[in-house]
């Protein structure tokens, strides 16, 4: 038997062994490179040279549109605005998720199971009649012009979706571990942030990511709410380059390029984590 | 009482007295570059030297419309804002705007005429002009040292190749032709004009260019620039915001349009004016200083030499540093002799199916006359008058008789079942939930609630009338379309069903391929695989959407390219239902797999490889192993993402909106993008739009609930 699993073993180390796998990722992982080579390509070729083709390798290399974006007197602090909001929205959205997550999990309550399913159902709302309504109530809340409403806003977009995957990754924790807590005299609250949270970490930096994600790269709320260009998101910025009849594609891809590169060393750093989090339902099963 | 009152404006976000210190004035709009410099540098000089400050506030201009329609009605808008006059009509009747007030020392004398006719809607001036736009020719001197005056001359340099370039799918460039052959978009009482012999004749034209080969069939404005700046061609029609996409080193000339059979072409006027915003509280006085800041001679001077603006004022068009401009000069010109584009609230909805017969007419798939009548029904099916008011007395009595019938069958349920008993015993989890409850009432349901309400009313220049249930009977008996017409609710329905479906398939058949593929422990450079196939996921797809637009391109496109080595004649992608849905579809699904994939990667993880082992060890195949071990325990997994990423699919407006644009005829179109155009492209029918929205709703409600009894999966 041992003799056969390192033959096994052996086979599947080999290039050889696995080149028909190489074979279809290789091509595959370019096509899934190729659009985003070509924002590249637009973001290091100046405005005036660009041309349509179908090569998307930079034929000439300048960093003019990144110089333009960064000494653009607002940048830095815009950049700053989009970090604090998603920042916020991060911890926010995990805060909420996390808690609703726990009760829809541990609790068998009176309007569990609709409380599931609402969530499901707010995520087939069309956004288009939201708009101007959302628009009124924050106004009479008093939380136009404000990076807390904006917050408020991105963290419970997230919320149906990082409850969905959370209460999943709770489900597969076992109960013993709570039950001896609460026999030792454990509260609710402590096995909650004790037990519980420390034990769901890959599923709380998916939360994480997606949270952060939603506030990120979201700029129609952010270009109607706020009143002062100094309190618009990086993504509202990146907007300003496309105009109704003619778009700046160089700084608007240099924008996307500096918009993107946080968000990919994020799903980097958290792709074990990412894997791992969305395990979710399949344990339960 | 008082104290009543104060709060009640709180509330409502009026501040009650203004603070002391110098009055501010605020000016909103939409420029970007050069202009945005300029209009800067006019507002820094002129806090520097009045006590009076404006403050001003550049929005994408995205976003800048609809910010405007929310913002102005609530008090939350700007004092001044600068936009094309096009809106003067709706905006004027929605009361959005004030008349104009003209600085003390430029009356509307000082401005040209055309300017402050495009400015003049129901015998007032809305208001003020600076900057007046409009396509013109633009030639390569190295080929054409003096511009062609007619379209006769300008097709002798083609010598049976491409000769000239502009964005001839778009009616707006189509503008040109159609005044040329004495069209026009609306009749004098503003009813669409479209299904005339001049516009057919114009059409003809543009066909017969296309035909010949002297301009590209299918061209966008990415395309008008690379031909321009690669030598392709000599000639282009285009705008004044052509000049910065002109490759350095290329000598070019700007002037006034050809002629064609004696008859110049006059392209459509478009006037940016200064406007004061209703609801804005600040005085005439400021209002006029301020004004004369941007529209008077020195503020367009600056506007001209620095923003590069040809300018509405004629005093200043004559002034040394801008008269010397010859390509200002030339712009001017063609101002002069340019159509102003109606300002009537009817001309925003004959874009949609004036773009749409003039591109069916281009690809020969109908002829003009054809075309040209289905989009006269078409702009005046958008222009329909409203439902009748009906009574909402039944309404209200149904409401109260169901909330009734609802609370009754909720106390029957729970009783017996020690609800009481069970929500006392729960008290901690409701402590849990609340936050969150908290947050997704106010934002996300509230807003929802609201909206849905809509659809029970007509939406007209402000006002909402209850209609009861028209909007429904409206759509769901397609009124006013076939069955089978790409407007129709149905046509429509299916198309967004199978563009789901197509998705959801791939998306789950790519990502679980790709993950059985990295699934090995010991593969060489998963890792690597697996960040750059995540790669989609993490570039955000407004920007990316363009770009696969872009791939699709007839000419320059990577698609055909690639096709081509094989031997693939190229493809016009969006101008067939199949290739423009596959477009589509394409676009979406590299969008979507690698959610799909994480989301295999993490339910094969957590399946027990030795099941697998001992199947093979008793002999079974690989396929059967896949089938009758490894689907069925992925399948708990799979089926909640399946349905999210339906449900998610099925609203996926932005792909739709960027890639196809619904080409071709809007056939694909799906529910939710239909639903987009009724509230804003067209005549702002926010009660037809939602009720489209309530009931893609109760679709996808309808949908998740049969899925869920058919496969047993709990999605909770």
């Amino acid at each position: 038997m041992s003799g056969k699993v390192t033959e096994h073993i052996d086979r599947r180390t080999t290039w050889m062994g696995q080149w028909w796998r190489h074979a279809l990722l290789m091509p595959l992982s370019f096509l899934t490179l190729y659009p985003v080579l070509w924002v590249v390509k637009m973001a290091v070729t100046p405005s005036s040279a660009f041309e349509l083709s179908a090569n998307p390798i930079p034929t000439t290399l300048s960093a003019e549109n990144f110089t333009a974006l960064l000494s653009q007197g607002l940048f830095w602090r815009q950049l700053w605005n989009s970090i604090l909001v998603s920042g916020a929205t991060t911890v926010v959205g995990i805060v909420l998720s996390c808690t609703a997550a726990y009760a829809f999990s541990r609790f068998d309550f009176p309007g569990r199971k609709a409380g599931m399913n609402a969530l499901l159902v707010t995520q087939m709302f069309p956004g288009v009649i939201m708009a101007i309504p959302l628009y009124i109530l924050m106004d009479v809340a008093g939380l136009l012009n404000s990076l807390t409403g904006l917050t408020l806003c991105y963290a419970t977009t997230a919320i149906p979706f990082c409850v969905w995957m959370l209460k999943g990754y709770f489900d597969t924790i076992p109960r013993e571990l709570e039950e001896a807590a609460v026999l030792d005299g454990a509260s609710r609250w402590m096995v909650f942030t004790r037990i519980i949270l420390p034990l769901s970490k890959p599923a709380i930096a998916v939360t994480a990511l997606f949270s952060f994600m939603t506030a990120w790269n979201e700029f129609i709320l952010a270009a109607t709410f706020m009143s002062k260009e100094t309190a618009f998101t990086l993504p509202v910025a990146l907007q300003a380059f496309v105009g109704d009849r003619s778009t700046d594609w160089g700084l608007f891809a240099a924008g996307a390029v500096i918009v993107s590169v946080p968000v990919m060393a994020l799903f980097f750093a958290l792709q074990k984590q990412l894997v791992e989090g969305l395990t979710a339902g399949s344990v339960k099963g | 009482m008082r104290h009543l009152l104060i709060l009640i404006l709180l509330l409502f976000g009026c501040s009650p007295a203004p603070g002391t210190g110098p009055e501010v004035v605020t000016l909103w709009h939409a420029y970007r570059g050069a202009e945005r410099d300029a209009i800067d540098g006019i507002v820094a000089d002129f806090n520097a030297s009045h006590a009076l400050q404006i403050e001003a506030l550049a929005v994408p201009s995205k976003a800048y419309r609809s910010r405007l329609m929310s913002a102005i009605p609530r008090g939350n808008g700007p004092d001044l804002f600068i936009n094309a006059h096009e809106v003067v009509g709706e905006w004027s009747n929605s009361h959005l705007l004030q008349p104009a007030l003209f600085p003390t020392d430029a009356g509307p004398d000082a401005f040209s005429a055309a300017s402050i006719d495009a400015l003049r809607f129901g015998d007032r001036l809305w208001g003020v002009p600076l900057a007046v736009k409009s396509a013109a020719l633009y030639y390569n001197k190295a080929v054409a040292p003096q511009p062609p005056t007619t379209m006769e001359q300008l097709l002798e340099y083609a010598d049976g190749g491409l000769v000239l370039a502009y964005e001839n799918g778009e009616f707006y460039h189509h503008g040109s032709l159609l005044h040329g052959f004495g069209g026009h978009p609306l009749t004098d009482d503003g009813r669409p004009a479209l299904a005339t012999p001049e516009a057919a004749a114009s059409m003809a034209y543009a066909r017969k260019l296309a035909a010949d080969g002297a301009v590209p069939g299918e061209c966008d404005g990415a395309m008008v620039a690379t031909l321009f700046n690669q030598g392709e061609v000599p000639f282009v029609f285009n705008g004044p915001w052509f000049l910065g996409e002109i490759k350095e080193g290329i000598d070019f000339g700007v002037a006034t349009l050809p002629s064609v059979d004696g008859r110049p072409l006059r392209p459509f006027l478009t006037v940016e004016a200064l406007y004061r915003a209703a609801n804005s509280e600040a005085s005439d006085a400021a209002v006029q200083a301020v004004a004369e800041a941007l529209a008077g001679e020195a503020g367009a001077v600056r506007r001209a030499t620095q923003g590069r603006q040809a300018l509405a004022h004629k005093a200043a068009r004559q002034h040394p540093d801008v008269a010397g401009d010859p390509i200002l000069a030339a712009f001017s010109a063609q101002a002069d002799d340019a159509v102003p584009m109606p300002n009537r609230p009817e001309m925003g909805v004959l874009w949609e199916p004036a773009n749409r017969a003039l591109r069916s007419v281009l690809r020969g798939a109908m002829s003009p006359d054809e075309a040209l009548l289905r989009a006269q029904r078409e702009a005046e099916s958008f222009l329909r008058p409203p439902p009748e008011p009906a009574n909402p007395t039944p309404f209200l009595a149904l409401l109260g008789f169901l909330s009734l019938v609802g609370a009754g069958s909720l106390v029957q349920r729970s009783r017996g079942q020690n609800v009481v008993a069970r929500v006392r015993g729960n008290l901690d989890a409701y402590a849990y939930l609340a936050p969150a409850f908290l947050g997704m009432v106010t934002v996300v349901f509230i807003p929802f609630v609201v909206g849905a309400c809509v659809s029970l009313f007509a939406h007209k220049d402000g006002d909402f009338t209850f209609v009861g249930l028209s909007n429904f009977w409206r759509i769901l008996t397609s009124d006013g379309y076939g069955v089978t017409d790409p407007m129709s609710f149905w046509f429509t329905l299916v198309v967004t069903v199978a563009w789901t479906m197509v998705n959801v398939v791939l998306h789950a058949s790519l990502g679980l391929g790709l993950a059985l593929l990295l699934r090995d422990p010991w593969m060489k450079l998963k890792g690597f695989y697996r960040v750059l196939l995540i790669v989609p996921w993490a570039v955000p797809n407004y920007i990316t959407a363009l770009i696969w637009r872009g791939m699709f391109n007839e000419q320059f496109g990577a698609i055909n390219g690639v096709l081509g080595v094989f031997g693939v004649e190229p493809i016009a992608w969006f101008s067939r239902f199949a290739t423009s849905f596959a477009a589509n579809v394409a676009t979406n699904t590299w969008l979507g797999f690698p959610f799909m994939m994480v989301v295999t990667l993490g339910a094969l993880s957590a399946i027990p490889r030795d099941l697998e082992e001992a199947a093979a060890v008793d002999g079974a195949g690989a396929w059967t192993r896949f089938r009758h071990i490894t689907l069925p325990l992925l399948k708990p997994a799979l089926m909640p993402a399946i349905i999210l990423g339906s449900v998610w699919t099925f609203n996926m407006f932005n792909i739709i909106y960027l890639v196809s644009a619904g080409e071709p005829d809007g056939g694909t179109e799906i529910l939710i993008s239909e639903a987009y155009k009724w509230a804003f492209t067209r005549q702002a029918q926010y009660g037809y739009a939602s009720a489209y929205a309530v009931l893609v709703f109760g679709i996808l409600v309808l949908y998740t609930a049969l899925t869920k009894r058919v496969t047993g999966g709990d999605v909770a």
